[in-house]
């Protein structure tokens, strides 16, 4: 694909900024968190045409802005944050994307690396055997529609009143595992049909469950806060979504919006992927509803998944759960819209923050982070590719004054998935990995390749960007050593 | 049939999801093309039997949605029922309207070589041309 060389002004070294002038319809100005070298991959797609895109969306304020992890996506760039009044606004599906709280969940251990190292091969066993993954697979958990709804209302809770999990674990979760405006009826049996059977899966594409060792700390107060005590410590990653049932969510209300957007609410945009209806519409109310059902499967999804993990260490390392300290740092949803407060232009108002391959990112002291991480801010997770590292960072005021709160989310595809396939073998990839110390187990072996390191950006310079651009701040780093993915 | 010594369907690469462009000498050979290569994603349509048969009835609001619900119907079938598609009579077919019979079987897990899950079909770069010889359609997927 050609390269993009259209409009962009330098701001700083982290930012860019595509004028509102670029082309007419934008409502406001492109702002693009990215170092000049990464903004050279960036330029080989179109991923800042995409963010141009955006800031035509009735009711965007401020900016249509791009985390340094940006890339092409449909409608919306993943690494996209958009935020939309309330007032006058709108909402759109893409700018959640399909995978409806796709978000990543950090646990701790009291272990060492030295402990679990010559354990890794079983846990990683263990874990596969135990953690529903891959594609086509059916999860453990016989839920039958009545259930489904109640999982749909009750988020994470519901798996917690079913004996998986802790009251604990909801404290350290972004909105306590809920969205409140969840109405099933909003929900298309299609979507119901594909939820059953794979809620407590972690599925197949880029989500993954890992098994980590802090390698460095940056922040020693923050992370002590965290549980995050040592460089050698033992933490758990678990990367996944709403699964199919999220992506029907998507599916029914995009081709709802399609037909009314232009014929009933006039608005009209250059993709169709971008469709979007007023958020105090019925059909942005529905939508709302909707999401908040996926988003509540999702949550529930994670925790299953997290307490199948603790089963399996407390299994293989013959501890038990509090002799492994095995606790809940914090879940983080990616893709996603929420109502947040913002002062912007000394006005305050209510904004919908369409967060699409984005993490929240609130500061000390905000009013919506547990009690537990007041004085630290919000812990947000960054999982990079399965070879390299993940980083754990806290939100910052700043990214309150400019990115609505709002970080970046992983590492952002470098290569197509087919370019890697075509690049890159399963087996030699599994191979390296193994040689690196990281022990691999999935459940197809050919769709290794897509998820390689070489596929994608290197997360280290990822987070860099978002540090010193002040929209996020380091607090530790880890590496894997055992991956279980779909 | 013309299709089976012509092109049928092409992978295409986008960053983070795959695509398809298929082929066809009339618009319902691209259209039956299309989903031909969206299961040519998930398997290796070869290793698919004919053990089964689904009649299906898609309406739409225009073409490109047409296309769009067509494909999202099959992903559906395959994620609920865990059926593989490798063949597609498509009966009749409006700008709003399709009728197909298709014929497949389900997943056997020691049999099937699983690769990409398909989750859906997007808007994104889709494209239905007509030219001289024929039709063209691109649709990306989510993955």
């Amino acid at each position: 694909m050609s390269q993009w060389e259209k409009k962009l002004n330098k701001i700083d070294d982290y930012r860019w900024e595509i004028p509102k002038d670029y082309k007419p319809g934008m409502r406001v100005p492109g702002l693009i968190y990215a170092s000049e070298a990464m903004l050279k991959s960036i330029l080989e797609e179109q991923s800042l045409e995409q963010v141009a895109n955006v800031a035509f969306l009735p009711g965007i304020v401020q900016h249509s802005l791009a985390m340094p992890d940006i890339h092409s996506g449909y409608g919306f760039p993943i690494g996209g944050v958009a935020a939309t009044t309330v007032k006058d606004g709108v909402i759109s599906p893409g700018g959640v994307g399909y995978d409806i709280n796709c978000g990543v969940r950090l646990l701790r251990t009291n272990l060492t690396e030295k402990e679990v190292r010559p354990k890794i091969k079983e846990l990683i066993n263990e874990l596969f055997t135990n953690v529903p993954s891959g594609l086509g697979s059916e999860g453990k958990i016989r839920i039958s529609e009545r259930e489904l709804d109640e999982v749909m209302i009750k988020g994470a809770r519901w798996a917690i009143e079913h004996g998986f999990g802790f009251s604990e674990d909801l404290e350290v979760t972004e909105e306590e595992g809920c969205l409140d405006r969840a109405n099933p009826e909003k929900i298309s049996t299609k979507a119901k049909k594909r939820g059953i059977p794979q809620l407590g899966t972690l599925g197949s594409g880029n989500h993954f469950l890992e098994v980590q060792i802090v390698s460095e700390i940056y922040e020693r107060d923050i992370a002590k806060v965290m549980g995050i005590d040592q460089v050698g410590q033992v933490l758990v990653l678990i990367h996944t979504g709403s699964r199919g049932f999220g992506h029907q969510v998507c599916s029914d209300h995009l081709r709802i919006m399609e037909v009314v957007a232009q014929k009933k609410y006039g608005i009209s945009l250059p993709d169709r992927e971008l469709a979007c209806v007023p958020i105090n519409s019925e059909e942005g109310k529905d939508y709302l509803s909707a999401m908040a059902c996926a988003a509540n499967y999702a949550w529930t999804n994670r925790q299953c998944i997290t307490h199948w993990t603790r089963e399996s260490f407390v299994k293989i390392m013959g501890k038990s759960l509090s002799e492994l300290g095995m606790e809940q740092i914090y879940d983080v949803a990616h893709n996603i819209a929420k109502m947040e407060k913002y002062s912007v232009n000394d006005k305050d108002l209510t904004l919908c923050v369409h967060r699409k391959g984005a993490t929240r990112a609130f500061p000390a002291g905000h009013k919506d982070i547990p009690q537990k991480y007041k004085r630290v801010g919000q812990p947000v997770l960054i999982p990079g590719d399965m070879g390299r590292c993940s980083y754990i960072a806290t939100g910052t005021d700043k990214a309150m004054r400019e990115s609505f709160g709002s970080t970046c989310h992983g590492a952002g595809r470098a290569q197509s998935r087919t370019a890697a396939r075509r690049s890159l073998r399963g087996a030699e990839v599994a191979r390296e990995l193994e040689s690196r110390g990281i022990t691999v187990k999935t459940g197809s072996i050919s769709s290794l390749a897509e998820e390689a390191s070489q596929a994608y950006k290197d997360v280290t310079d990822v987070v860099e960007v978002a540090h010193q651009a002040g929209i996020s701040r380091k607090v530790a780093m880890a590496v894997p050593i055992g991956v279980i993915k779909g | 049939m013309s299709g089976e010594v012509e092109r049928t369907f092409e992978i295409i690469n986008h960053t983070a999801d795959v695509g398809i462009i298929a082929y066809g000498a009339n618009i319902k050979q691209a259209f039956a093309n299309a989903a031909l290569a969206l299961f040519s994603l998930i398997t290796e349509p070869k290793d698919i039997k004919e053990r089964l048969q689904r009649d299906l009835e898609i309406t739409a609001e225009d073409e490109p949605a047409l296309l769009v619900e067509w494909l999202n119907e099959l992903i559906y079938l395959f994620d609920v029922e865990y059926i593989l598609f490798n063949r597609f009579e498509i009966d009749s077919l409006t700008k709003t309207q399709l009728k197909a019979r298709c014929y497949g079987e389900k997943i056997r897990p020691q049999w099937h070589k699983l690769k990409t899950g398909v989750k859906a079909a997007t808007y994104h770069m889709l494209k239905i041309d007509k030219n001289g010889g024929g039709y063209k359609i691109r649709v990306i997927f989510d993955v």
